[in-house]
């Protein structure tokens, strides 16, 4: 088995699993502020999930009702406008629940997982990709092939299998979601640190008696830091995708509490008598989804003038 | 070149290995008592005891580790009591609709994909490549089961056009295969956009024109040949996404594959009918994965691995 994998998984040109060009030199703040007009994507981006998230941590303010606690009066409320009234402008749910409150409780339980899994995928396939590629040789081979094993399952497959059995507490799903991340993060670390270790500069430290663990978190990693940024902000958006798919399927947070995917579910139901119900959702998820994509596009463009185009 | 298949046919033996303990330990390890897991609710004690001794249970684990690969080789991947059938067979009768599901979204991504992504590179920032790469942004974002109820909602309940659930002809493929194509359509046009461009850049390829070709001959011949190479790999991983979007989708439409089986299956906790589905569809992308790589040596007589 080389150690380069030439195996069934290895993208050569999907621009995110490139090594990128080392860091330039901290820009000044007006430059980076230029640079950032040159790529409108990352504000836009990063100004749809801002909004999103302070809407849904802010969600007691924003909104008075209750997400959880059914009032059959309201049974279908259409939204404010279209025959509803403006104390529930989102309309009500199939129990009378206000849709609005339901969306901004169930975001804060979607975004809290999604930042977990990201955190703990982007953690566990850093590690694995500068062991891999610092260490090379068994460890590397070991790593790489866990990866392969790993990409060879469809991970809406594995994560349903995994919580079937473990179950659906927060800690599990956190775990699933990022299980289906670490490796696109181990592959281009491991790759990255290829070319990096044969740079100057690391000789250098080595040279100037770093440790080897020194040499690697101070000198490497941070030059690794671009892509890792790039990829976890648009594994962010997957991971939205897959919890709310999970809940979508009724095998990710459970009912009562309100989760995104959770009302799609119970609004596909009525969907010829009050659209809204799965209409609503939805487009949270899109709204959130396409913010963190178009940040992770501007971040590719705005950190590495080699990719994209 | 010979030895270079050798060496892939060793990997992906080596990654079906990797997968099958990866099976194993989910299904046989992680849950305490598996044999409990494995039998309908509510079964008595003896038949526990009795699946125990068959699936050598009580052995330590690498033991019931080597007994599990030795069914999974003569196809005997337990009971389904949902069915009360062999679970391979019960799997095995849904495929051709997953088949069926999955090559039509693979033909509508592809066509869909490129045609977009040739569009948008060669008439580079114009308003096609502006549409083609909102679309392209767009199908990445919006989760396939709303866009599967929005399709729907619209073309089904709405309009009254096309069907919306289950498998009676063709008519009923429409909608499921356009949400299932959504995503991997949008990424292959964007990877079809940056590798057109990529090429387009070449010395070849103005050579090709200042030798009088015409434009049709240069992007179709030159360019999108030498831009195929990335794309096909991409697509070979899209096997994966579209066998798990297949999970979704089926379960949005109604549609009687394998997707919808393996959710059907785990809530009525039939996880030999689970294990069956994981090992198969695993099996089905490392598959077509080691197909497309030897694919690349046919498309690009240059890759000459040795």
């Amino acid at each position: 088995m080389g150690a380069t994998a030439s195996g069934p998984v290895e993208v050569p040109a999907a621009a995110p699993a490139s090594p990128a060009a080392p860091l330039a030199v901290p820009a000044s703040r007006p430059a980076a502020a230029a640079r950032l007009r040159r790529h409108p994507l990352v504000l836009v981006g990063g100004a749809i999930l801002l909004a999103v998230v302070l809407a849904s941590a802010l969600a007691p303010l924003l909104t008075g009702a209750d997400p959880v606690r059914p009032s059959f009066g309201q049974r279908l409320r259409p939204p404010w406008g279209l025959g509803g009234s403006a104390a529930r402008p989102l309309g009500a749910d199939n129990l009378g629940r206000d849709i609005l409150a339901r969306l901004l409780y169930g975001g804060r339980v979607s975004l809290a997982l999604a930042t977990s899994a990201v955190v703990l995928a982007t953690g566990a396939g850093v590690l694995a990709g500068l062991l891999a590629g610092w260490l090379g040789g068994r460890v590397d081979d070991l790593v790489m092939r866990i990866a392969d094993v790993q990409l060879a399952f469809p991970v809406i497959m594995l994560a349903i299998a995994i919580v079937a059995v473990v179950g659906t507490s927060p800690i599990a799903l956190v775990g699933v979601l990022a299980l289906s991340g670490w490796v696109l993060h181990a592959r281009t670390v491991r790759a990255n640190v290829l070319t990096i270790r044969q740079l100057e500069y690391v000789e250098a430290a080595a040279a100037l008696g770093a440790s080897r663990v020194r040499t690697v978190f101070r000198h490497v990693l941070p030059n690794t830091l671009a892509p890792i940024l790039v990829i976890a902000s648009s594994q962010f958006a997957t991971m939205v995708l897959l919890e709310s798919g999970l809940s979508f399927l009724g095998l990710g947070v459970q009912p009562p509490r309100p989760s995104w995917g959770g009302m799609l579910a119970e609004g596909r139901d009525y969907l010829s008598s009050a659209w809204w119900l799965a209409t609503m959702p939805g487009a949270a998820i899109s709204l959130v989804v396409l913010g963190a994509n178009l940040l992770g596009d501007g971040l590719r463009d705005l950190l590495d003038p080699h990719l994209g185009r | 070149m010979r030895r270079y298949l050798l060496h892939r046919l060793a990997q992906s033996a080596l990654t079906l290995v990797g997968m099958s303990i990866l099976v194993f330990v989910i299904l046989r390890v992680l849950p305490g008592d598996p044999a409990k897991m494995l039998l309908p609710e509510g079964a008595p004690e003896s038949a526990v005891q009795e699946l125990n001794r068959q699936l050598g249970l009580r052995e330590p684990l690498h033991v019931q580790y080597v007994l599990f690969v030795r069914s999974v080789f003569r196809g005997d991947f337990g009971q389904s009591f949902q069915y009360r059938a062999p679970a391979l067979a019960v799997v095995v009768e849904r495929l051709p609709a997953t088949i069926q599901l999955t090559l039509c979204a693979m033909a509508l991504t592809v066509v869909g994909g490129v045609a977009i992504g040739i569009v948008a590179a060669v008439r580079r920032g114009s308003r096609y490549d502006y549409a083609g790469t909102a679309l392209a942004v767009l199908g990445q974002s919006l989760p396939s089961f709303w866009l599967g109820i929005m399709l729907i909602l619209f073309f089904g309940v709405t309009l009254r056009w096309l069907p919306t659930s289950g498998f009676q002809g063709w008519t009923y493929l429409i909608l499921p295969s356009v949400t299932l194509a959504a995503y991997p359509t949008a990424l292959v046009a964007r990877l079809t956009r940056s590798s057109m461009l990529e090429i387009l850049s070449r010395e070849y390829v103005r050579t090709g024109r200042a030798k009088g070709l015409a434009e049709r001959a240069v992007i179709l011949r030159h360019v999108l040949r030498n831009a195929t190479i990335p794309v096909l790999t991409i697509l070979g991983l899209q096997i994966g996404t579209l066998l798990g979007g297949a999970v979704i989708t089926e379960s949005v439409f109604a549609w009687p594959g394998m997707g919808k089986l393996v959710v059907d299956a785990i809530f009525f906790r039939d996880f030999p009918v689970v294990q069956t589905v994981l090992i198969l569809s695993a099996t089905i992308f490392v598959g077509i994965n080691l197909l497309v790589d030897v694919l690349y040596t046919v498309i690009d007589p240059r890759i000459r691995y040795g």
